[in-house]
């Protein structure tokens, strides 16, 4: 099909496979269904579910024999049958969970470049760290005097966060942006109710993340929409005509969500905190910026941070994440209890004495585990490093935002920052949507950029290739981007059908919907 | 460590490229007055071994499960987590994947989590499940929201008995969403049946509950169905085997704490929120579902469904804002249920609650200490007083003993079993405790 498909340097090389796409479009070649250059042997319809492969009497399971008399449960407490679960062996589970991992599509595969989503590569260092017995087999509820390495651990990440934020203090219970998001909406709502001066409502940009104006309802407020001006950015004049006492604060990522600088970010917090607002800093952008702007120095109070994506712990198929919130001093009474401490003898504590605090926001530490291999990235990476991710990650979106402008142009005119919003409108006239350059993207080996988000740029492709991908790689992506806009105008069918070298075609998701099936 | 793979000719390649002499002239746009001049107080980078052992050195300064016996409940159980649970969750595809926007590469974890909603439905005999939320306590909270979506109502009833970590997170939440928890009172460690009226959202009980003990969890739910209000379990997935499932027992939503499935107890995380409900609020359900479909030749595969639902679509009107979630726990939670099968998780639930049993007799009933609910049945935990000392001394100092108990739940220690305990260590929890009593 072209020199994509032969090319080498670090393209992915476990991702799907490649067969001659126009012989398969003609019917010559059969796409493969397994997703990978593997050849199982498995009869066909495989991957079966486990359901079908259950066989009765079978099973995986072994139990340490009873040693002690066997209790009877109440009667009318007992479930009367077994349990419907599937009946299977180690090794019928083993191959089972091997073929779905061979059908997914991750990191660790090939370019991932999904904007918004910082999917850079996870060091493995960080998953050795966070499996150590010393961490992995803690209880949550042991006394504070048998954790004091998890403690410690939790106080310096603490330390290094609040300088990489210009906060001072941090909570670790937010399970995810979302949840930090959340989490530093109700900090805002008790330090307003603490002045006595309850507001209504909450200021975002209309390019913002659908989790921003979700979270703004369950923290009881109401969503006050800014637009963006001509430049991408907030439109100062329109937000200062919007603000009024009844403001609790803003909410806004900076980069912002069309991946460019907000330049007037100073005004925008001056107008914030001048009728008694409070600036929220959505951490989704940090990787941009981090050792060269610090949100506290912009005039944010709360900032939340997603450590799987500016940190680099594994995105999991859709998590865990962690979302930590740190905030200025004036606000720290009101983090969620309990937090990590040090008592003059320089032991650590889970200080759970915190009259103000708006409670508890996650069922015990939050998701320690991740923040381990945050820990190891923060620490591994040092302040030096921090700052080159944050460069290099610049770096390579405006250069692939460069080779690629003159097909895709760019939503804005801005200098992009860590990830860069284009869009697919040219493209139109030939009948091609954004969705099918993505699926076009599969059939050449890469994951699929984000599209049709932000919602405010028609057609938008939006890119993220973060620091760890190399010239090569980007290098690469460009010529398939350009190769699928050629494509669009000489065989637009090739993007329409595509994708036919993934696991499965285009799905039906109509269908799925409408004809409900979300369990055997 | 530096992951970076730039050369320096890269850098200047594409600076160059790009018009620019610097990586400063990157940042040349953003404002002077933000621009960091000075390096990060944050120690410089240190090596792979560096960081090894840096880590080492922190982890080797806590006392964990495998030196500590685990006693320990509290809604975190040591059960045994298989070998094959994260040599299969971990694979990379699926831990450095996701969430699936693009089905077609993200078949794996799709058809994973079709599996894992699948197994949830068997196990609560409820309709529907979705892809998992971020722990139990917030789970619950989900839980309120939807009852209170699908009634109108805004009164939210919970047992003194459900444990104080979930009631904590619902006043946390509920300053947002505009509920106050009413606790109902319990006598002899069971919750009674609570006063419902047309206000109520919805009756929350835990079963088994905070000290262990098995709730009349029918009865309660009945007293809510009456009154169209919405009846909430919150389930140990472990205590199914042996345990009438929620659906059974009435429940319109159950949710759980899903550490217990094959997930390590990781100091409190990352854990699994458990829901399943009823068909009828499915377009209530909060988080990410999957569902089967066909692609373009009719070949079965697998979708994120009901979208409308969600924030990235419904932005201020979605059913919650939850976005990155706890996958990789629910597909090592698949995994782990079919390792068990029915047997298996049967087995589990009478080893676990028959190791309680034979604790509960060896510990109390002399040496001033005795079961604070004696006619009480329980599941796999359960409630000790002591006449003498505080609860809290007799923990630390059984840790010095080498065995970790508790926590204290309204002055009470709590112990728990897991089919891991041997008779041998429950006998020398046994000794240890007559001598912190001694």
């Amino acid at each position: 099909v072209s020199e994509l498909n032969r090319g080498d340097g670090d393209r992915p090389e476990a991702g799907p496979v490649q067969p001659d796409t126009e012989a398969a479009l003609e019917g010559t070649v059969q796409a493969p269904r397994t997703g990978a250059a593997v050849r199982t042997g498995d009869p066909a319809g495989f991957p079966k579910s486990l359901r079908e492969l259950s066989r009765p009497g079978r099973r995986a399971s072994s139990l340490p024999s009873l040693d002690v008399p066997k209790a009877e449960i109440p009667e009318a407490e007992r479930r009367a049958n077994d349990v419907g679960l599937p009946e299977v062996g180690e090794r019928d589970l083993v191959r089972h969970f091997t073929r779905l991992a061979q059908r997914n599509y991750g990191v660790d595969t090939g370019f991932y470049p999904l904007g918004s989503c910082s999917m850079k590569y996870n060091p493995k260092v960080a998953d050795a760290a966070a499996s150590f017995p010393g961490f992995q087999r803690l209880h949550p509820l042991q006394p504070d005097a048998t954790v004091q390495g998890a403690l410690e651990l939790l106080w310096r990440l603490e330390r290094a966060l609040c300088e990489l934020t210009g906060m001072a203090g941090v909570t670790f219970q937010p399970a995810a942006g979302a949840s930090g998001e959340l989490t530093g909406l109700l900090i805002m709502r008790a330090f307003h109710a603490g002045n006595g001066d309850p507001r209504r409502r909450i200021v975002i940009p209309d390019s913002a993340h659908g989790t921003n104006p979700a979270s703004v309802r369950m923290a009881g407020y109401e969503v006050a929409t800014v637009p963006s001006d001509a430049r991408g950015l907030v439109d100062l004049g329109a937000l200062e005509k919007l603000v009024d006492e009844d403001v609790a604060g803003l909410m806004i990522t900076n980069p912002n969500t069309l991946g460019l600088f907000e330049e007037d970010i100073l005004g925008i917090a001056r107008t914030i905190h001048e009728v008694g607002g409070l600036l929220y800093y959505d951490g989704a952008n940090l990787n941009a910026i981090m050792g060269r702007v610090r949100p506290g120095d912009m005039g944010f109070d709360i900032v939340h941070m997603n450590t799987h994506k500016t940190f680099a712990t594994p995105h999991g198929g859709g998590g865990p994440g962690a979302g930590p919130v740190a905030v200025r001093e004036r606000l720290v009474p009101f983090l969620p209890a309990p937090v990590v401490s040090r008592d003059p003898q320089g032991r650590f504590f889970l200080d759970r004495d915190r009259p103000r605090s708006i409670g508890r926001v996650h069922g015990f530490n939050g998701n320690f585990g991740v923040l381990v291999r945050a820990y190891a990235y923060v620490f591994g990476n040092g302040g030096d490093g921090l700052r080159a991710v944050a460069e290099r990650a610049v770096l390579n979106a405006n250069y692939l935002a460069h080779r690629v402008k003159g097909e895709y142009p760019l939503a804005f005119d801005g200098r992009p920052m860590h990830e860069f919003v284009s869009t697919a409108r040219p493209l139109k006239k030939h009948g091609v949507r954004a969705m099918d350059v993505a699926k076009r993207l599969i059939d050449m080996g890469f994951y699929p950029s984000t599209v049709y988000f932000p919602l405010v740029v028609e057609e938008a492709l939006m890119v993220e290739p973060t620091e760890t991908e190399s010239k090569e790689t980007l290098d690469a992506f460009a010529e398939a981007m350009l190769q699928s806009a050629r494509e669009a105008r000489e065989n637009p069918d090739l993007l329409h059908q595509a994708p036919v070298t993934a696991p499965v075609r285009r799905l039906d998701e109509a269908r799925a919907a409408r004809q409900l099936k979300i369990r055997w | 460590v530096r992951f970076a793979p730039h050369t320096e000719d890269d850098v200047r390649e594409m600076l160059s490229d790009l018009g620019l002499a610097s990586l400063d002239d990157l940042y040349a746009h953003v404002p002077p007055q933000v621009l960091i001049d000075h390096p990060l107080d944050v120690p410089d980078g240190v090596s792979e071994v560096e960081l090894l052992e840096d880590l080492h050195s922190l982890s080797a300064r806590n006392r964990h499960v495998d030196d500590l016996v685990c006693f320990a409940g509290g809604g975190a159980y040591d059960h045994y987590v298989p070998a094959v649970v994260w040599s299969m969750a971990g694979r990379s595809e699926l831990q450095t994947s996701y969430t699936p926007y693009q089905p077609e590469l993200s078949q794996g974890i799709l058809q994973a989590l079709f599996e894992y909603q699948s197994m949830i439905c068997d196990l609560t005999e409820l309709e529907v499940s979705n892809a998992s939320l971020y722990d139990g306590p917030t789970a619950l909270v989900e839980g309120v929201h939807m009852a209170m979506g699908a009634t109108g109502r805004s009164r939210v009833l919970v047992a003194e008995t459900v444990d104080p970590r979930y009631v904590e997170s619902l006043r946390t939440y509920g300053r947002g969403a505009g509920y106050r928890p009413e606790t109902f009172p319990a006598r002899d460690g069971r919750a009674t049946i609570p006063e419902v009226d047309d206000g109520v959202a919805c009756v929350i009980v835990q079963h088994p509950n905070v000290f262990g003990n098995l709730e009349s969890v029918g009865d309660i739910f009945g007293a809510a169905a009456r009154r169209g209000t919405r009846a909430i379990q919150v389930f140990d997935p472990l205590s199914l085997g042996v345990l009438a499932p929620p659906g059974e027992l009435g429940a319109d939503i159950a949710v759980a704490e899903g550490q217990v499935l094959g997930n390590h107890l990781s100091y409190g995380g990352p854990y699994l929120g458990i829901m399943a409900a009823q068909m009828r609020d499915v377009r209530r359900m909060p988080g990410r579902i999957a569902g089967q479909t066909v692609d373009v030749d009719g070949e079965t595969g697998y979708v994120l469904t009901l979208q409308a639902r969600e924030q990235h679509i419904r932005r201020e009107k979605a059913t919650s804002n939850i976005c990155t979630n706890q996958t990789l726990m629910a597909v090592a939670a698949a995994v782990y249920l079919a390792w068990l099968g029915p047997e298996g998780l049967r087995e589990l639930g009478e080893a676990s609650s028959s190791k309680a049993a034979y604790a509960a007799e060896r510990l109390a009933g002399h040496g001033g200490v005795s079961l604070t609910f004696p006619d009480t049945p329980f599941f796999k935990e359960f409630a000790l007083s002591f006449e003498r000392e505080p609860p809290e001394a007799v923990q630390a100092r059984l840790v010095e003993r080498g065995f970790l108990v508790g926590p204290v739940v309204e002055g009470s220690l709590l112990v728990a079993c897991t089919e891991r305990r041997s008779r041998e260590q429950i006998d020398a929890l046994g000794a240890a405790m007559g001598e912190v009593l001694g």
